[in-house]
C-alpha cells in the first residue's frame, strides 16, 4: 500500500504541492485527473524522491520512503515511466533495459520476462533508443519500469501519442500489473481510457487534490469530469 | 639533417604530444560530457601528477624504474582521491551550478598551485626514466648507388618515448573498453544522458560524480607521470596542458570521446611539427585559430552533436 500524506513540495520559492494525500492498495489503480500545471508529475517526481518535500510523508507498506536518497526510492521496486519516456537515448534498447536491470539487482529471468511481455524490443536490441519509433520508445520505458519487478509502478501520460494498437498494449500490461497485486498511479488525460481500468479518481487542482472518488461513481455522474476538467 | 628525416623526428615529438595530449584532454572531457562541469583546474591535477612523481620516484630512491612503476601508479591514484573529495567539498556544495563551478575550479587552481610553490617549491625537478635506449632510426636516399638505407647523424629517439606512446594507447584503450563493456560505464553513460532518469533507476548520480572527477583527474595525472621523464615537473606546468585540452575538447566536440582523440591526435602532431620547424608560440597560436574556426564554422565540434 502507498500513502501519501500531506505532502508540500516546491520548485526553488515557488511552491507546487500545497498538501497532497493519496492512499493506493495494492492491487489498484488510482488515476490522478487534472489540468495541465495542475501537479500531477509533479507528484511522480515526489514519490520517486527527484524532488525534496518540504513537509509531508510518504510511506510504502508502512515503511516511510521520502526519507531516503532519492537513488534508493527505486530500490524499493518503483518503476517510474516518466512522461515523454525519457529514455537513454544513446544507448541501445538492451542497454536501457540493463539500467533498469541493475536497479534491483534482477538477472536475466527478468529480462526474459520483459522481452516476453513486449516481443518487439527483442527485435531492435541492438538499435539506439532514440531512434526507435514513438510506440517502442514508450514499450522500452514501460519494459525499463518492469525491469523493477515492481510493487509500485507510476505511468505518466504513458498513452501520449500513440497508436491505438499500441495504447490496447500498454493498457494490457497496466490491467496484468493490478492483477498480479502491484500498485498502479496513472496520470492520464484520455479520460475514456481511464474509467474503464481505473478504481479511484483523484482529482487535482493547483496542486491540491480536491476529491478522491470510486472510478464507477464518476461512471455513472459523469458531471464532475466536466466540473474539474471542463470536458 | 635534410627535411625528410627531420620531419620525422618532429612528427616523433608530435605524436608524444599527442599522446599525453590525448589523455590529459580525455580526462577534461569525461569531466564536460558526464558531469557538464567545466574544470578549469584540470591543469592543476596534471601538474599535481608530475609533482607526485617527483616525490615518489624520490623516496624510493632505489631504482629508476621502480619509483617510476610506483609513481605511475600512486600519483594518479592520489589525485583522483583529491579531486574526489574536492568534488564532495566544493563542487557538490554549489549543486554544479554551471556559472559557480567555473569560479569554484578557478579557486582550486590557485589553492593548488600556491600549495605546491609552498611545498615543492619554484625549482623544475626531473624525474629518471626507467629506462632509455637511445634508437637510431635509418633513413634511404637515391644516391649516386641508387636505394640507400642510411643512418642520418641525430636521427633518433629513445625507448622511454616509444614507450610513453604505448602507454597512452594502453591506457586509452582501457578506458574505451571501461565505458563500452561494463557496468561501470553503463552507469557513466546513462548519467551522461539523463541525470535525473539515473537517478529515478537507482544510480548514486552524487557517487557518480565523485568518480567521474576523480577519474578525469586520474588520467591528467597519468599524462603528466608519462611527461615528467621528458619535460621535469614545475609548479606551473599545468597552464599549457590545460590550453591544449581546451582547445581539444572544443575542437572534437565537447562530450565526444573519439572526437577528444582525433583532435588530440591533430592538435598534438600540429603542435610538435610546428614547434620544431618553426616555434612553440606560433603552434599555439595556430591551434587557437583553428578553435576560432571551428567555433564560427561548426561549434558543435567536429564529432559533437548539434542541440536540436
Amino acid at each position: 500500500m502507498l500513502e501519501v500524506q500531506e505532502i508540500h513540495v516546491a520548485y526553488g520559492q515557488v511552491n507546487v504541492l500545497y498538501g497532497i494525500s493519496l492512499s493506493v492498495k495494492s492491487g489498484e489503480i488510482l488515476c490522478l485527473l487534472g489540468r495541465n500545471g495542475a501537479g500531477k508529475t509533479t507528484i511522480m517526481k515526489s514519490i520517486m524522491g527527484l524532488l525534496p518535500l518540504t513537509s509531508g510523508t510518504i510511506t510504502l507498506n508502512g515503511t516511510a520512503i521520502s526519507t531516503l536518497p532519492a537513488h534508493e526510492i527505486p530500490r524499493m521496486r518503483i518503476g517510474y515511466v516518466p512522461q515523454g519516456r525519457r529514455l537513454f537515448p544513446e544507448l541501445t534498447v538492451s542497454e536501457n533495459i540493463e539500467v533498469g536491470l541493475m536497479t534491483c539487482q534482477e538477472d536475466k529471468a527478468t529480462r526474459d520476462w520483459v522481452l516476453e511481455i513486449f516481443p518487439r524490443l527483442r527485435e531492435r536490441l541492438t538499435q539506439v533508443a532514440g531512434t526507435l519509433s514513438g510506440g517502442e520508445q514508450q514499450m522500452l520505458a514501460t519494459a525499463r519500469a518492469l525491469c523493477l519487478r515492481p510493487q509500485v509502478l507510476l505511468l505518466d501520460e504513458p498513452t501520449e501519442g500513440l497508436q491505438p494498437s499500441v495504447i490496447e498494449q500498454i493498457r494490457q500490461v497496466i490491467v496484468r500489473m493490478k492483477q498480479e497485486g502491484v500498485v498502479v498511479l496513472l496520470v492520464e488525460q484520455r479520460v475514456d481510457a481511464i474509467l474503464s481500468i481505473a478504481d479511484q479518481v483523484s482529482f487535482i487542482e493547483n496542486g491540491r487534490n480536491v476529491e478522491t472518488t470510486d472510478a464507477a461513481s464518476l461512471r455513472d455522474d459523469p458531471d464532475k469530469l466536466k466540473r474539474y476538467l471542463g470536458v | 639533417m635534410d627535411f625528410g628525416p627531420h620531419f620525422l623526428i618532429a612528427s616523433l615529438e608530435g605524436a608524444i604530444t599527442a599522446a599525453i595530449l590525448a589523455l590529459t584532454a580525455m580526462g577534461l572531457s569525461i569531466v564536460f560530457g558526464v558531469m557538464r562541469v567545466v574544470n578549469v583546474a584540470h591543469g592543476e591535477f596534471y601538474m599535481l601528477g608530475a609533482v607526485i612523481a617527483w616525490w615518489v620516484a624520490h623516496l624510493i630512491g632505489i631504482h629508476p624504474a621502480l619509483g617510476f612503476v610506483a609513481a605511475l601508479l600512486l600519483a594518479p591514484l592520489l589525485v583522483g582521491v583529491l579531486a574526489a573529495a574536492a568534488d564532495k567539498l566544493i563542487l557538490q556544495k554549489i549543486g554544479y551550478d554551471p556559472d559557480r563551478t567555473i569560479v569554484g575550479t578557478i579557486g582550486l587552481l590557485y589553492i593548488i598551485q600556491q600549495s605546491t610553490l609552498m611545498t615543492f617549491g619554484p625549482d623544475a625537478r626531473p624525474v629518471q626514466p626507467p629506462f632509455n635506449t637511445r634508437l637510431s632510426i635509418p633513413w634511404f636516399e637515391f644516391g649516386d648507388n641508387g636505394f640507400e638505407i642510411i643512418w642520418p647523424w641525430g636521427l633518433g629517439t629513445t625507448s622511454y618515448k616509444l614507450f610513453v606512446i604505448f602507454a597512452a594507447i594502453v591506457i586509452l584503450t582501457g578506458l574505451w573498453a571501461v565505458m563500452t563493456r561494463t557496468k561501470i560505464g553503463l552507469i557513466m553513460r546513462a548519467t551522461q544522458q539523463d541525470n535525473e532518469m539515473a537517478r529515478a533507476f537507482g544510480v548514486p548520480v552524487e557517487r557518480v560524480y565523485a568518480w567521474v572527477f576523480g577519474l578525469g583527474a586520474a588520467l591528467a595525472a597519468a599524462g603528466a607521470v608519462l611527461v615528467v621523464p621528458i619535460q621535469q615537473a614545475h609548479y606551473l606546468m599545468g597552464g599549457d596542458p590545460l590550453l591544449l585540452s581546451f582547445i581539444v575538447v572544443i575542437i572534437g566536440g565537447l562530450g565526444s570521446l573519439p572526437g577528444t582523440v582525433i583532435a588530440a591526435i591533430f592538435i598534438g602532431m600540429s603542435d610538435g611539427i610546428i614547434s620544431v620547424f618553426f616555434s612553440p608560440t606560433l603552434a599555439k597560436i595556430i591551434a587557437t585559430l583553428v578553435v576560432a574556426m571551428v567555433l564560427v564554422f561548426r561549434p558543435q565540434g567536429l564529432l559533437g552533436k548539434a542541440n536540436p
